[in-house]
């Protein structure tokens, strides 16, 4: 029979293997510390101590195109970005239901680039967008409306399967980390002051933009199919085709969902599509949103449209020739949607509040810090290398 | 035949295939692996001329030659059949 | 197969329910499961297994029946006329499905040449397994038809036997006789049997993921661009495959085994230390044992004594004399044997010429030795020195792995073109640290692959004399926690499965 000293060591063996197996998961999991970065950004929201008056969600175009702290310098807004790489429209979904057993915002933004894809796209960014996910029912059914055809659930409950085979190249950053993660964001932005014009790039040939912005206003968001040449030599996965494509209609139901949870809970939701130059936003995907705002009432912001009333130069803005922005895009772009949220949203300044005002000076501390060393990085190395 | 004439015989056939080896007393020529798979098709076939005996597949258990005593039973049965 | 989450999941699955079933119904549970595993792998394949253990069953039943008649010509006739035709049907349904192409495509190079056209080639599934059902199922026929075992009255049970899911996979080919007691006994849970069973299959996973899948990333690579891997690199071939085949082959069957060992069935073993062979007849009667028994017992031997050999025979005696008559019967089942073997392992020509050169060296080391015996009379005292043993394993595990070649290099042209490069280029390229990273295996996978290695080596060594696995029993608790949670760990860490990683893929490209 068993005895009580057959149950402990029973028990102690079983300890001390899950320990073992956990100490060892953690050891062969990306840091995303000083490369690869973005991976940081999910978890990173768990170690907020105050709540959020605005969550931003979104893939690239809100997580390097806005700028919270900037929003608290200017209108004292509280905001959190949750958005990752290539965070699609159903992770986006489940990324405010993570967020809302934190929190109850008063608006969240959306914003709809990320619609245009209607299935699952690459293993790798599912993997930045989940994995740093606290686990939950949320979880869960994130993952399951995110995996590709080979990816399996036992993978991301166990990230060991997937990432053992990275024991054969640990870095130094594996053991730093290995406790702490490496706070990388600014409330989930992801800040760059780095400068590469669209000029300088090859990535897309925006010189009718540039040239000529006063001119000939109406093209700027007209003439997109110029550049389809361009794109179909970067790999990237676009939607083919032309004028005529739609948005996912998996997307467009997952939007539906984002809206009803905003609704329940008392939220409003504004949509936004970042100005960045590529991937394609089709006219007739800024008619589909168009209609889908003017059906349920919301507010849509195109930034495309406003090139003028934010003054963006893609050729100080941008870090990456028109992709994203850089400090001087973000915060422009950070300026104009602060005074819509507190004049049209009444989003509260919450500079005076104590409680506030201590973690934000520690942000911005943070967030100072990070300027100068990527100042310094630049005049070291001639750019932004460790960010 | 008498079963002793019989195990005369066979024993000089074995003798013919390995002469350094006393099949007297050796009880275990498979186990052991003494005789191996083509001594043992050279001995069927020498035992079947010199017996005029037809040892088939039937007979052919690796336990009927273990042997000279289960050789000599497995002859003297076939001869008597 | 073995390697996927799935089949963990089944297993584990298929062991828990084993012993929570009642025991009277395990033997049925276990059949029912082994189909569950046969139509996940393909819905249509069970239907080749059932109608080939029909036939079989159905044959071996009607034999048995004239057991307790008095034998007559005439039953001796019905009954051989039974089996040959149940004999044909499995053999024929083995032939169609896995050698029809090959037999085209040889005819098709024939009609092309005369200016015909060529037969397309049909396109059968393969079912899993066919090859080791299909022997299994011949070797209980034939046993039947001479009177060594029972036939099973049951057909469930016996379709449990040729059906038992680990076996499927890559053997091995088990015996009626053996097998069948404790495939149907009732198995109380009992914790060391499954302990037992569990480290097995745990060694046998460490053994193909660890080991086999590794060295295979290399071999593939040696055989993809074989080009500009020639001279000494056929050399470290030669070294990976023998390294890959052994890790993988045993490794599947030590899973099996231990499978079957955690159910409480017992399953004879397949391997015997093979690489610590002094010969090579020695290597093919402890490697793959399963195989090499079969093929002696229900070919060898039975096709040494047949009638038309013996008819051979005598015709040499008058013709050519005593030497060359007592060699024909030896000498023609032989090559058939190795013909046979070279077929079994795949339906190619590579696989006939492979298994051809086998028993050509086994014949030529037969003749040579008399020459043997008379050099160990001169030298006597050499044969027992540990360097002549140490030489005669040397030399087996070089014949061998020169012949493996032909599986690595997959053609006949090109395995010969590959063995003769290690004499005419064997200065032209070095074996260099760059060139062995070019082969897909980073210097860290190198130094896994020597420890599993020489693991695997202290292993065999250890077993040599006692089960390892009982020795360990009696260690401490804290040592054998540490060896089992470290097999685990090499597994789960080192193994190579799953996608891999590439910090490149993560790489936030533009969106």
């Amino acid at each position: 029979m068993y005895t009580a000293g057959k149950i402990i060591k029973a028990g102690l063996s079983i300890t001390v293997f899950i320990l073992l197996i956990w100490a060892a998961q953690r050891l062969v999991q990306p840091k995303y510390a000083d490369e690869l970065i973005e991976g940081n950004f999910t978890a990173e929201y768990y170690n907020e101590t105050t709540d959020h008056d605005v969550i931003i969600i979104g893939d690239c175009e809100v997580y390097e195109n806005i700028d919270p702290i900037y929003l608290w310098e200017h209108y004292g807004i509280t905001s959190y970005i949750r958005g990752n790489a290539q965070q699609l429209a159903w992770q986006s979904y489940y990324m405010l239901e993570d967020t809302l057993r934190y929190e109850i915002p008063k608006v969240v933004i959306y914003n709809v680039q990320a619609l245009m894809y209607d299935e699952p796209q690459k293993e790798e960014y599912n993997r930045m967008t989940l994995d740093g996910m606290k686990w939950s029912k949320t979880k869960y059914e994130a993952i399951k409306a995110s995996m590709c055809n080979n990816e399996r659930m036992l993978e991301y409950i166990f990230p060991i399967f997937r990432y053992h085979s990275r024991i054969m190249n640990l870095s130094k950053e594996d053991l730093k980390y290995y406790f702490k993660r490496k706070k990388v964001a600014n409330n989930g932005y992801y800040m760059r002051i780095d400068v590469l014009p669209v000029s300088e790039s090859d990535v897309a040939d925006m010189s009718w933009l540039i040239g000529d912005t006063d001119a000939e206003k109406d093209e700027i968001i007209d003439p997109w199919a110029d550049i389809e040449t361009e794109e179909e030599e970067n790999e990237i996965s676009l939607p083919e085709g032309n004028a005529e494509e739609k948005l996912g209609n998996l997307s467009m139901e997952y939007l539906d969902k984002i809206r009803n949870l905003c609704d329940e809970n008392g939220i409003k939701l504004i949509l936004i599509k970042a100005p960045s130059l590529a991937p394609i936003w089709y006219d007739s995907y800024d008619k589909q949103i168009m209609m889908y705002s003017r059906k349920y009432n919301l507010r849509y912001i195109n930034f495309y449209e406003l090139l003028e009333e934010t003054g963006i130069d893609y050729e100080t803005d941008t870090y990456d020739g028109g992709l994203h922005m850089n400090r001087n895009g973000a915060d422009k772009i950070s300026e104009y949607l602060g005074d819509v949220l507190s004049r049209e949203y009444e989003a509260q300044d919450h500079r005076g509040d104590m409680t506030y005002d201590k973690v934000y000076e520690q942000k911005r501390q943070f967030y100072y810090e990070m300027i100068d060393a990527q100042k310094k990085e630049i005049e070291q190395y001639g750019r932004v290398k460790n960010y | 035949m008498e079963k002793t004439s019989i195990k005369q015989s066979i024993l000089h056939i074995l003798q013919e295939l390995h002469e350094d080896i006393d099949f007297e007393n050796e009880k275990r020529l498979i186990d052991d692996k003494i005789l191996d798979s083509f001594d043992l098709i050279t001995l069927v076939a020498e035992l079947g001329d010199e017996f005029e005996v037809e040892i088939t597949a039937k007979d052919f258990v690796e336990a009927n030659f273990n042997s000279l005593d289960c050789l000599t039973e497995m002859i003297y049965q076939l001869m008597n059949e | 197969m073995f390697i996927s989450y799935q089949f963990i999941v089944f297993l584990v699955s298929v062991l828990i329910l084993y012993y929570l079933v009642p025991k009277k119904l395990q033997w049925i549970f276990l059949l029912i499961f082994n189909f569950v595993f046969y139509m996940y792998a393909d819905i249509r394949y069970p239907i080749f297994l059932v109608i080939t253990t029909a036939v079989i069953y159905t044959a071996a039943r009607i034999i048995e029946t004239y057991e307790n008649v008095k034998i007559n010509k005439s039953i001796k006739k019905k009954k051989k006329f039974i089996m040959m035709t149940a004999l044909f049907i499995v053999l024929g349904i083995l032939v169609c499905v896995k050698y029809t192409n090959f037999i085209i495509r040889n005819f098709n190079v024939c009609l092309i040449r005369t200016g015909h056209e060529s037969i397309p080639f049909v396109d059968f599934i393969i079912p899993m397994g066919i090859s080791f059902y299909t022997f299994q199922a011949i070797a209980y026929l034939l046993d039947v038809y001479w009177g060594r075992c029972k036939a099973q009255k049951n057909f469930l049970k016996f379709l449990l036997f040729m059906s038992f899911f680990p076996q499927l996979i890559q053997g091995p080919i088990n015996r009626y006789n053996d097998m069948s007691e404790s495939l149907y006994e009732r198995h109380d849970f009992r914790w060391d049997r499954i302990r037992f069973g569990l480290e097995r299959i745990l060694w046998g996973y460490f053994k193909k993921l660890v080991i086999a899948d590794r060295a295979g990333i290399a071999v593939s690579a040696l055989a993809e661009s074989r080009e500009s891997y020639t001279g000494i690199y056929v050399i470290a071939g030669m070294i990976f495959y023998a390294v890959q085949l052994y890790a993988d082959f045993t490794g599947g069957i030590d899973i099996t085994i231990g499978i079957a060992e955690s159910m409480g069935i017992s399953m004879k073993e397949n391997f015997i230390r093979p690489f610590f062979s002094k010969n090579i007849a020695e290597y093919w009667r402890r490697w793959h044992i399963s195989m090499g028994t079969w093929f002696k017992d229900y070919v060898f031997y039975p096709c040494g004594i047949s009638r038309p050999v013996k008819k051979i025979t005598m015709f040499c005696k008058r013709h050519f004399g005593m030497v060359v008559a007592r060699r024909v019967a030896v000498y023609i089942s032989s090559i058939i044997v190795w013909l046979a073997t070279g077929i079994w392992h795949g339906a190619e020509w590579r696989f006939v010429v492979w298994g051809l050169l086998n028993g050509i060296i086994i014949l030529i080391s037969e003749e040579l030795a008399p020459l043997y015996h008379m050099f160990h009379k001169k030298f006597s005292g050499l044969s027992d020195t540990v360097f002549y043993r140490g030489f005669q394993i040397v030399r087996t595990c070089i014949l061998m792995s020169c012949l493996r070649l032909f599986d690595v290099y997959g053609s006949v042209r090109n395995t010969f073109r590959q063995f003769f490069s290690i004499f005419t280029e064997f200065t032209d390229k070095k074996l260099s640290l760059q060139g062995l990273e070019g082969l897909g295996l980073l210097p860290a996978d190198y130094i896994i692959l020597l420890c599993g290695v020489i693991i695997m080596f202290l292993v065999s060594v250890i077993n040599r004399n006692g089960n390892i696995r009982e020795k360990l029993l009696n260690k401490p608790y804290v040592v054998r926690y540490i060896i089992f949670t470290g097999m685990l760990f090499a597994i789960v860490l080192f193994g190579t499965y799953g996608r891999g990683y590439d910090a490149a893929q993560f790489i936030y490209n533009r969106f």
